[in-house]
């Protein structure tokens, strides 16, 4: 051993993790033969290494859910246009979208990629359609997880959102999904009372205006009200009366505001 | 599109797993990985010239993860009910009565540095160079920071096995 560098804390490192050259393997284990209070912790800290790595070998095995494939996750990149520059192809993905939608789709995609309350309140409005009448499968997130739900959605639109208390209107949460909208991300919860109505609040960043008021419009049998504040864009719609739409979208605002404060604020 | 998903679905149970023990919440661990992996697809223009792909997409998950607690932080939100849950389930788990901690609530007593250290180098098996890249500090600081996030993972273990010990005396 006469020449050899003297043995250091990165050998010892390596060693535990089993990353030295055979002779300087056998070199730091004749040191430790010689130290055997350091020779019992570099035991321990190998058994440590082993223990956290038992303890999450679950997780690499399990199967891998879907939306973490590329392939989907590639599909969803291509439509935001204007990050990416690709603007013609992406409106085209835009559109084929929005048709997919069908007629109450409004304006999916606008070129500029300005979003207005107009084409927000038309998504909105077809999001409602689609999932109110889903029996099986209304929601992705069940309002049991609440707090999970909100934290993601929130997350994922870029804003701080709650889901806004509505037992006083005779509504309760059911629970919410994530949802594409002109290639960014917007958050619909939903809502139920005791006679089976179904009423949605659809939320997304964005918004050419800071603030904007109500904007009321019904289509058959489907109302809704819409508006922009603290840059996010929402529409209440339900199968409802104006007049009885109306103190529900004056509630949620008055509720969103107040997170929008941060002493008030829930979030 | 196929070069980009042969090279990066291999990575995703490593990443997923890195994320769980970041954040121990499944959801919020796939919410990361998922925008890890859209960054890593919007910008792979620019990985060729950042070289290791493995280094490349943990640097960017492990700076996702800080932002997100910075922005907790500043918007005061709790952290995630559910990662409270899941240390104090451990900490009652039917192997803490035996005296013998679960690794993972070691874990959680070091600071975020020296966890990613640990998972990084002990589970994901980076070589010490790409750990280096991920965390942004010198090799040499990687050693005697690994050094000591072994160290103290140990004495935790030690003295969480001590109390015990003491107590059912």
């Amino acid at each position: 051993m006469t020449g050899e560098r003297p043995i250091g804390e990165d050998d010892l490192q390596a060693f535990v993790d089993g990353r030295l050259a055979s002779s300087r393997h056998e070199a730091v284990r004749a040191y430790l033969d010689n130290h055997p209070a350091l020779a019992d912790q570099v035991k321990q800290e190998i058994e440590l290494r082993e223990a956290l790595r038992a303890r999450l070998t679950f997780k690499a095995a399990e199967p891998v859910p879907s939306r973490l494939r590329v392939a989907n996750l590639m599909a969803a990149q291509r439509r935001p246009a204007r990050r990416r520059g690709t603007a013609v192809a992406a409106a085209v993905v835009g559109l084929l979208i929005g048709s997919a939608l069908g007629a109450a789709g409004g304006i999916w995609w606008s070129g500029s990629g300005r979003v207005t309350a107009a084409s927000v309140a038309g998504n909105a409005i077809a999001a409602h359609r689609i999932y109110v009448g889903e029996r099986l499968h209304p929601v992705e997130v069940p309002a049991e997880q609440e707090a999970h739900l909100v934290q993601w959605l929130s997350r994922r639109v870029g804003k701080p959102l709650t889901a806004p208390n509505l037992t006083a209107q005779g509504y309760r949460l059911i629970g919410g999904r994530l949802l594409p909208d002109s290639g960014e991300a917007a958050a619909l919860f939903m809502y139920e009372n005791p006679g089976g109505n179904r009423l949605t609040l659809y939320a997304r960043s964005g918004g050419s205006e800071a603030q904007t008021s109500f904007r009321f419009e019904s289509r058959d049998d489907v109302s809704a009200f819409s508006w922009i504040d603290n840059g996010l864009s929402y529409v209440v719609t339900a199968k409802a009366e104006r007049a009885q739409l109306l103190p529900i979208a004056e509630t949620i605002y008055r509720q969103f505001d107040a997170t929008g404060d941060p002493v008030k604020g829930r979030l | 599109m196929d070069e980009i998903a042969s090279l990066l679905e291999p990575q995703i149970p490593a990443l997923r797993r890195y994320a769980w023990a970041l954040l121990r919440d499944h959801e919020a661990a796939d919410d990361l990985v998922q925008d890890t992996l859209e960054r890593a697809i919007s910008r792979w223009g620019q990985r060729r010239h950042e070289g290791d792909l493995r280094a490349w997409l943990f640097t960017i998950q492990r700076n996702l993860f800080l932002n997100g607690l910075r922005q907790r932080k500043a918007r005061g939100t709790q952290v995630g009910e559910e990662a409270l849950n899941d240390v104090q389930a451990f900490g009652t788990s039917p192997e803490s009565h035996a005296g013998l901690r679960d690794v993972l609530t070691g874990l959680d007593a070091l600071s975020e540095e020296q966890r990613s250290l640990l998972l990084l180098v002990g589970v994901e098996d980076l070589s010490y160079e790409q750990a280096a890249q991920v965390l942004g500090i010198p090799l040499g600081t990687v050693m005697s920071r690994l050094s000591r996030a072994r160290a103290r993972l140990r004495e935790f273990m030690e003295n969480g096995r001590s109390t015990v010990l003491r107590r059912v005396k």
